[in-house]
């Protein structure tokens, strides 16, 4: 794979699937589209055979009476139980897993991504998943985009990433959404997902990739200027690799820190963790 | 531009008291007509410059470019000037253009000749309302060339807190939307009074033409609506005006400062009290779309309505579940699991009315006899393009898909099918069917044709590939999909937008040609007031109350008070000699 | 014109029972009500997500408050007093009852003028809190429905002469439709003062 690129495969038709609750996502949107055209068609035929049976021409008259027919009836009672199908059987399950069912904090990958015009902020825990606490004043962008509070026990081994989130294959990730400045929206489509990042409002979302790769974070909600240009990268890699990020990962505030950095996050054992 | 001499006439009124400040309905709704065209040529210029941008992404425009010395540099589109092209397309589009020329010009120029009254039960008001839309209209378009940073850019939806701290075009916009707001209000007050008050003799609400029900519908919907936005409005304002921070949460960093305000505020509360309008507000744009056509189509097939009754209690209907669905524009903000399925459910629900509405009007067919006249052609294509408008709704109203879906281009598709073959169609097929009311002529039929199947062919090329770009997970508000840091490939970070640019080239194609075939009907629209054919009384044989006034009506519309003995889309009766038996001509006796 | 043409002026429609003007003022009471339903909303919604929130009492002036509810309440009696004069043919009564109800909009707003300048006196802007914020917001655009209240009688009281002697029924339903809004605008006053001032 040329690493200065994204995976291929694109094109007219739905992104490939990279996680494990899109498969339901793209059938929902398959079936409904399957029953559109369906509709669709159905109807249009109907309506192009009126339109050249009933056309006025010498001899042919239009009729007081009323059609009779029963089927348009059916045909209507018939849509509204596809619908309610389609709401109790496939999206009602769907959002409530995306929404209510959050992986057990301890075997997933806490993450809190912080979005700013026009750039996405990773903040990773570190070893003792506790997210330091931050403030407004200390943001300062080249240093501490997040504003951390370094003083603060929990912080000493925080760490983040600008642009790029890194994750392990397999594990869920739990990402609480923010925002510094105005409304943006968190979304990799691949992994389907999207959560408008609030500012003042902290919105947890969790999904887990079934597959390693590189694929875009778009922004999708308008948010000015360089709306168009705040995007981002999510890597996923196998768990080892995580790991290896991890320790390679300079720590921002006690840099000359040698213990090993491996026992930081030790993915692999979430993983096997999760698969149990 | 109502004609020539109207010899009915007893008073003889200056030109501006009769075209100008005119309280006469018709002049009215002329007025409020021609100003909503101008609007919408204005809304598709912004438009198509906007599609040379995502065609050609970062290359100078030749020739228009250079119109715009601030917005496009050298004809290179600047970002800025990208987000206030489409913030203002889309607000003129709706509040400028559709809105004012369904409601304002066709609302008020049918509703009180299709109930039989002299006028709309306050002239005054209407011609204020007319002004105040006018106002407006001025004070938005204006922001473009006298606000401080340029127009609104916040989108047409104008969400905090980026709308807050936007340029001075924000102010410009929400004072604007203050004026549309109270002209809304004030001509909706005015088509249900009219409605309920001054229908002719015998004239029963079970004997109205569906257009003035639709009308009536709509018109609660925006009395009902509106004004929660109209708080909103104020809300915005004072943020940005007095400093409040009523949308404005603590905390704030732009860059590295921290905004100095108190907080507190609620992003998501302003989308709430948009939404809460802005739902509404799309079957307001609608309602009377398919009104008007309902009209058109019974009289050219000839044939009573399938299912009168039928058709008006699911517009009310649809009124009614208006105002409960408005969150499915808000599913991916985080809400819960009750909050989405409760707006799910009743997402579902409101379109069981649109399908028995359509399913009435293609049932119509059955047994008829179809003329095809030139407003049939537009309105014959309505149905399946307000179809495949409608149906790539349900994708949006169920969340679980909608988290794919949501901010790409296939909302755009989906609402663009409705608004533009769908509602612009609708009005198109209006026009032709009453410009021969209006000015005594028909316009070119032949040229009329033209339009039609050059509009009918290239707005699908326009809009359904913008489909296939949602699927693609194209995102919408886009000014370009930029190089990375690296500078080595133009696609890196969008790759899936790289693999589908060919069709953005034939959008903007496509919606080029549109625009060209939209120039026939200006010159239709204007040469046919001269050189038209002479129409009658009734050119049509319609059986509705507008037919029976002399054409163009009069001051005071109806020679004599009508009365009114049947229904409203008596064709082809059995046993009488014509084929239509207007409202106002007594059944023979048996 | 054909503004002679057009029914149920002044009189009552038969099967409505009420006035072309009549109707049209219940309807544009329904739209006040949804624009106040929509802030009072965004007032429950703001304050609730704000643990900040101070009690009005603590900031806001009580007495003025009540006095002012007072001297609106009675305005609105003497809205109606106007009005059943018109109704027993008495113009100067309503002459005398229609000055009384703008004199007493003015104490209003003179009232509402104090209020506001030693709020700003002590440094309360709108944008000090989100309270103070709604605070302006709400008493203020109520302020204006007053304000457009008293032009809209204080003409009727001018024109009273003219209007009476031309054409009495019509000018009494005006005056109807005038108290009607007049009601509005006290009934908003008394939802304003214990939500911005007692809670
Ligand atoms: C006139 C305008 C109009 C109309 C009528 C509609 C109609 C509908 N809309 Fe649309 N919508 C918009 C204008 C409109 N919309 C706009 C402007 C936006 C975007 C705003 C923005 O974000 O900028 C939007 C966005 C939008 C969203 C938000 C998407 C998102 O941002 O993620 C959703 C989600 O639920 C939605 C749903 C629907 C639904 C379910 C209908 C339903 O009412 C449709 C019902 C109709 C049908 C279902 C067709 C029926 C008929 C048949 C095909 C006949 C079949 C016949 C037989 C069975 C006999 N719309
Ligand atoms: C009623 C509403 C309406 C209508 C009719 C249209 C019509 C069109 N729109 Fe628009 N559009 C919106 C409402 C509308 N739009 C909204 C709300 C948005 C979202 C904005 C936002 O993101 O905030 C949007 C966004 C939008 C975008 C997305 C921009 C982006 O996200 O970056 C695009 C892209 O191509 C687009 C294209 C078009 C095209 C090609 C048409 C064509 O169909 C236009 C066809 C127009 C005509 C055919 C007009 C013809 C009329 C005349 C010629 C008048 C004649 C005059 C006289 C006789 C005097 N629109
Ligand atoms: Cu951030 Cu768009
Ligand atoms: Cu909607």
């Amino acid at each position: 794979m040329d690493e200065s690129k994204f995976d291929p495969g694109y094109g007219i038709g739905l992104l490939p699937n990279w996680s494990d609750h899109g498969a339901a996502i793209d059938q929902l949107i398959m079936i409904l589209h399957i029953f559109m055209v369906v509709l669709f068609v159905a109807w249009g035929i109907f309506l192009a055979y009126c339109l050249i049976r009933f056309r006025q021409r010498p001899g042919h008259k239009a009729s007081y009476q009323s059609a009779t027919s029963k089927l348009p009836k059916y045909a209507e009672v018939a849509v509204v139980l596809f619908e309610t199908f389609l709401l109790v059987g496939l999206s009602f399950p769907i959002w409530s897993r995306y929404r209510l069912q959050k992986p057990d904090p301890e075997k997933a990958l806490n993450i809190r991504v912080v979005a700013q015009a026009f750039q996405w902020n990773i903040h990773y825990p570190g070893e003792d998943g506790k997210f330091g606490p931050t403030r407004p004043e200390l943001v300062n962008n080249a240093f501490n985009p997040l504003g951390v509070d370094k003083k603060h026990p929990d912080s000493h081994d925080d760490f983040w990433s600008v642009g790029t989130l890194y994750m392990p294959k397999g594990v869920p990730v739990v990402a609480d959404i923010t925002s510094k400045d105005v409304i943006h929206s968190f979304a990799i489509p691949v992994l389907r997902v999207k959560q408008d990042a609030n500012p003042g409002l902290v919105t947890p979302v969790w999904f887990t990739s079934t597959q390693t790769g590189k694929a875009s974070i778009i922004c999708s909600q308008l948010c000015g200027v360089g709306h168009s240009r705040m995007s981002g990268k999510v890597e996923i890699m196998e768990p080892a690799d995580f790991d290896k990020w991890v320790a390679e990962k300079k720590r921002p505030f006690k840099p000359k820190d040698k213990k090993p950095a491996n026992a930081q996050l030790n993915i692999e054992k979430l993983t096997k963790g999760a698969s149990s | 531009m109502s004609h020539d001499q109207d010899s009915h006439h007893e008073h003889k009124l200056s030109f501006i008291q009769k075209y100008i400040f005119s309280v006469d309905h018709k002049v009215i709704g002329i007025q409020y007509g021609i100003t909503a065209l101008v609007f919408l040529f204005i809304g598709f210029v912004l438009m198509m410059l906007m599609r040379w941008q995502l065609a050609y992404p970062d290359q100078p425009m030749p020739i228009l470019g250079s119109l715009f010395p601030n917005g496009m540099p050298e004809g290179l589109m600047s970002p800025d000037f990208y987000n206030e092209l489409g913030a203002m397309h889309g607000t003129i589009m709706i509040f400028l253009g559709v809105v004012p020329l369904g409601v304002g010009a066709f609302g008020n120029y049918l509703v009180p000749l299709q109930v039989g009254a002299p006028d709309m039960a306050f002239p005054k008001m209407n011609a204020a309302s007319y002004w105040t839309y006018f106002v407006g209209g001025v004070v938005m378009f204006a922001s473009f060339f006298l606000a401080e940073g340029g127009a609104a850019q916040s989108g047409w939806t104008s969400y905090p807190p980026l709308s807050v701290l936007a340029g001075e075009g924000q102010t410009f916009w929400l004072v604007g939307m203050i004026f549309l707001i109270t002209s809304s209000l004030l001509g909706s007050v005015n088509i249900v009074v009219t409605i309920i008050q001054l229908r002719a003799p015998g004239l029963s609400f079970f004997k109205l033409p569906f257009h003035v029900w639709a009308q009536f519908v709509t018109s609660f919907l925006l009395l009902l609506a509106f004004p929660p936005l109209e708080a909103a409005g104020v809300l915005q304002l004072m943020d940005r005006v007095a400093g409040t921070s009523f949308f404005m949460p603590s905390g704030l960093v732009m860059g590295e400062t921290v905004l100095d305000i108190a907080g507190g505020g609620n992003v998501v509360l302003y989308q709430h009290l948009f939404w809460f309008l802005a739902h509404p507000e799309v079957y307001v744009l609608i309602l009377p779309a398919i009104g008007l056509i309902t009209e058109i189509i019974a009289t050219n097939t000839r044939k009573p309505l399938y299912g009168y009754k039928t058709i008006i209690y699911a517009a009310i209907f649809l009124g009614f579940m208006s105002f409960l669905v408005w969150a499915h524009h808000m599913f991916m903000t985080g809400m819960g699991t009750v909050m989405s399925d409760f707006f799910q459910v009743t997402t579902m629900i409101i379109s069981v009315p649109s399908v028995v509405i359509l399913t009435v009007l293609i049932i119509t067919l059955w047994g008829s006899s179809i003329r095809f006249t030139l407003p049939m052609h537009f309105a014959l294509a309505f149905l399946p393009m307000f179809a495949i408008g409608g149906l790539t709704g349900l994708p949006l109203g169920l969340t679980a898909s909608d988290i794919y879906l949501h901010d790409t281009y296939y909302v755009i598709g989906h609402f663009h099918y409705v608004v533009a073959p769908g509602t612009l169609f609708a009005l198109f097929a209006a026009v032709y069917h009453w410009y021969p009311k209006a000015t005594g002529r028909k316009m070119s039929s032949f040229w009329g044709k033209m339009h039609f199947w050059g509009s009918f062919i290239s707005i699908n090329f326009v809009f359904f590939p913008m489909l296939l770009q949602g699927i693609s997970h194209l995102n919408r508000r886009m000014y370009n999909f930029p190089l990375t840091g690296e500078g080595t490939t133009l696609w890196d970070i969008y790759p899936h937008a790289a693999s589908i640019q060919d069709l953005n080239v034939i959008i903007s194609i496509a919606a080029w040609v549109l625009g060209a075939f939209q120039l026939i009907f200006i010159v239709n629209f204007f040469l046919s007031m001269k050189f038209g054919k002479k129409a009658g009384d009734n050119p049509w044989e319609a059986t509705t109350l507008e037919w029976a006034t002399p054409t163009p009506p009069p001051h005071g519309n109806f020679l004599t008070e009508p009365s009114v003995y049947r229904g409203p889309y008596e064709y082809s009766v059995p046993g009488e000699e014509q084929d239509f038996s207007p409202q106002h001509i007594p059944p023979k006796p048996a | 014109m054909s503004e002679a043409l057009i029914k149920y002026i002044d009189t009552p429609h038969p099967v409505t029972g009420v006035t072309n003007s009549k109707l049209a003022i219940w309807l544009f009471l329904a739209t006040e009500v949804m624009l106040f339903g929509g802030l009072f909303s965004a007032y429950i919604i703001l304050r609730s997500g704000d643990p900040s929130w101070p009690h009005g009492s603590e900031f806001l002036d009580i007495k003025l408050a009540t006095i002012n509810t007072m001297v609106l309440i009675t305005s609105s009696v003497t809205m109606v007093m106007a009005w059943a004069s018109l109704m027993m043919k008495n113009l100067s009564k309503f002459r005398l009852h229609m000055g009384i109800t703008i004199i007493l909009s003015f104490v209003f707003l003179v009232i509402k003028y104090f209020e506001y300048s030693h709020k700003i006196h002590l440094e309360y802007y709108p944008k000090t809190h989100n309270f103070f914020g709604i605070y302006y917001t709400l008493t203020g655009l109520h302020g204006l429905h007053i304000l457009g209240g008293v032009f809209v009688n204080l003409y009727f009281l001018i024109t009273s002469g003219k209007a009476w002697r031309e054409a009495p029924t019509l000018f009494t339903g005006r005056v109807e439709a005038a108290g009607l809004y007049w009601h509005f605008v006290d009934l908003v006053w008394i939802f304003l003062f214990p939500a911005l001032y007692l809670l």
